[in-house]
């Protein structure tokens, strides 16, 4: 949203100067934001206040600029952002401009320009050459890169609730809390499923193994069946759980069909992974026949992009997963173009990672039975982030059912 | 005595069009003309006035209206910055003039324009300015912070009354005359809070420039053609001197326009 700031000064109380100038603004269409206002303690006292004013377009802003520089209003000097070069690389300026994962524009040459991506906790380097402003993280930053400092010429233009619009995010966006009604929250989140699938937004799903643990994942299947996932970003462990189910008909040993631990069950989870070991990787072990159901066999079989970071703790791991942490987040934010709602389940590292890559106009859904895990990212104080805690079976059984079943 | 500053209408004539008032196909005419400031002069001198004359100058035939020459209180002046270029070139003979006779003058930033007590006038303890049309508010907060005073800033919306001094004027226990249209909501109601004993001019009688008048303690010197308004001074105890100003108004001015106060006010 376009915006300038205005400074007013002199007699504007008693000439009611102020009154009339925010009364102008409102009745353009556009919003204000008193910065600062002092006003004079003597009737001869002139006072001052600082406003930013915000415009739906830049002509609406033009208009009412005009309007108001009448009243006396003078238009703040727009400064540009001040840069210094990264001494090495990997390495920041001092004093570099630590982003948010709100839209932010850097006004460089006396142009605003947007940052891309919306990225939080990262620098902003500047190309004048080509005119743009990236954020970037330390290893991507190079020695010699022009990177703002300070806080100078800096825009950020938070997230705007809908006035108009209400829905799941405006109602319940409150602290965790196991004592939400859930089944009111869960079908609340599917409409909100089948709201994003409606547009032109991808989903995209980060899933723990609990989500096969818990035999969830048939209901998972048929969401990706009926198309509501575009992504799934996971780990090394909900890749190989599925793929003991889908060969074994076991989680960790455990039968999931019958419960009751299958004869030397604990062993099929190693057996799958040198399976799809032997067979290349997850799409050739589909491909030929190997994997014949499960979550990553809908994956493969729906066009559903997945991304597999690793970790130290992994078995195998299997070759589809990216063992290079800077690698595995560069896959992720390769992806998450077009992505407008982000549903995390049933694991904590990764969708704290995943959601550090957010911009924060992408709505999350958080479900995990650890109460702390929902609580830590909700309190990323996005009011389109919701969460609830629950067991993810009866959770995606519920869920599937609104969402697929059209309940 | 009140000290008053007029310049005799020897270059005066409708030459250029600058507000609604204006038509050079309407000129004014010349001995109508003479007899009209003549009757205005005299006036001012009968009720007791000095008044001084400032020299006339060829090419400035609004030079006549020397309430827009600039500000002057105690002994400061400030010179008019105008708007139009076809009246820029007064301000330095006043300017001269008032420094002659003893005048500190002040000038205001170039890019600020402003008309002098033709859009700034004293009423109670606060100097009320118009704006828009003739005169920047950002004058008005120079002009506040040269004198110390208070300044009240009313919009001005219709441009047949584009000076404050067309459309409000201060009596002397401490109301005023006004045309309330000729000014925004908010102007109406910063007059309204800061000013007791308004008298309202109906708008037929407003626009024979009733509001311009010339206030000399108990006396109004005004143009003819406000029988009502009149009536209402003379219930509050004030005589009024109906002239005939229609040469003058065929330039959009009439007494007050042709009239500057030397000065306005002895202190804030």
């Amino acid at each position: 949203m376009p915006s300038e700031t205005i400074q007013l000064r002199g007699h504007i109380i008693d000439s009611l100067i102020l009154p009339k100038v925010l009364d102008e603004i409102i009745s353009h269409g556009a919003t204000f934001k008193i910065g600062e206002v002092n006003i004079g303690e003597q009737r001869k006292d002139q006072s001052f206040a600082r406003i930013e004013v915000m415009a739906p377009d830049a002509n609406t802003l033009d208009a009412l600029v005009l309007r108001l520089r009448q009243h006396g209003a003078e238009v703040e000097e727009k400064k540009n952002v001040q840069l210094a070069t990264a001494p090495a690389d990997g390495v920041f300026p001092q004093d570099f401009y630590i982003t948010t994962n709100q839209r932010t524009f850097a006004r460089i040459d006396d142009t605003e320009i947007e940052v891309h991506p919306t990225l939080m906790d990262s620098a902003i380097v500047v190309d004048r050459a080509s005119k743009t402003a990236t954020a970037k993280r330390f290893r991507e930053v190079k020695k010699g890169m022009e990177t703002v400092v300070g806080h100078q010429g800096i825009r950020v233009e938070p997230l705007q609730r809908l006035a108009s619009h209400s829905d799941l995010f405006e109602f319940l966006s409150s602290p965790a809390s196991v004592e939400k009604p859930k089944s009111v929250v869960i079908r609340e989140m599917a409409q909100e499923i089948k709201r994003a699938k409606g547009g032109n937004g991808r989903i995209l799903v980060v899933g723990g193994p609990a989500i096969v643990h818990t035999g969830a994942g048939e209901h998972f299947e048929k969401l990706i069946a009926g198309g509501f996932v575009q992504r799934l970003f996971a780990g090394n462990a909900l890749a190989a759980h599925d793929l003991e189910n889908a060969l074994f008909g076991t989680s960790l040993g455990v039968n999931l069909e019958e419960g009751g631990l299958a004869r030397q069950g604990t062993q099929n989870y190693l057996r799958a992974i040198n399976a799809v070991c032997g067979a290349g990787g997850i799409r050739p072990a589909v491909a030929s026949g190997l994997v014949k159901r499960g979550i990553f066999y809908q994956c493969v079989k729906h066009g559903v992009d997945f991304v597999l970071a690793g970790s130290i703790r992994d078995d195998g791991p299997l070759p589809d997963v990216i063992t290079d942490v800077l690698e595995a987040q560069k896959a992720m934010r390769a992806k998450l173009d077009g992505v407008t709602m982000a549903v995390m389940m049933g694991t904590m590292l990764h969708s704290i990672a995943v959601a550090n890559l957010l911009p924060a106009t992408v709505k999350m859904l958080c479900i995990d039975i650890n109460p702390a895990v929902v609580a830590k990212l909700t309190e990323r104080g996005n009011f389109q982030t919701v969460g609830l805690v629950t067991d993810m079976e009866p959770f995606l059984r519920e869920l599937t059912s609104c969402v697929v079943g059209d309940r | 005595m009140r000290q008053l500053l007029l310049c005799p209408p020897d270059h005066y004539g409708i030459e250029y069009e600058i507000n609604p008032w204006m038509s050079r196909a309407r000129g004014a005419d010349t001995a109508l003309v003479r007899t009209q400031w003549r009757g205005l002069h005299e006036k001012l001198c009968s009720l007791g006035c000095e008044v001084h004359l400032v020299p006339p100058q060829p090419k400035l035939p609004d030079m006549v209206f020397t309430a827009n020459a600039g500000l002057a209180v105690g002994k400061k002046f400030i010179p008019s910055n105008f708007r139009h270029k076809e009246r820029a070139g007064e301000a330095p003979f006043f300017a001269e003039w008032m420094q002659e006779h003893g005048y500190e003058v002040i000038w205001l930033p170039g890019d600020q324009f402003f008309e002098g007590e033709g859009d700034a006038l004293f009423a109670g303890d606060a100097l009320f300015c118009g704006y828009k049309f003739r005169t920047d508010v950002s004058a008005h907060r120079s002009v506040a912070e040269i004198l110390n005073c208070l300044v009240i800033s009313v919009e001005l919306v219709d441009p047949r009354f584009y000076h404050i001094d067309t459309c409000f004027c201060p009596l002397t226990d401490g109301g005023a005359i006004w045309f309330p249209a000729a000014f925004d909501e908010y102007g109406q109601r910063a007059i309204r809070s800061h000013v007791p004993n308004l008298i309202d001019v109906a708008e037929e009688e407003a626009a024979h420039f009733s509001c311009n008048a010339v206030v000399l303690e108990h006396n109004v010197v005004m143009p003819e053609g406000a029988p009502r308004l009149m009536e209402s001074l003379g219930k509050r105890g004030y005589t009024c001197h109906p002239l005939p100003m229609t040469e003058f108004l065929k330039a959009g001015g009439a007494c007050k326009c042709l009239t500057m106060l030397m000065p306005q006010r002895e202190t804030c």
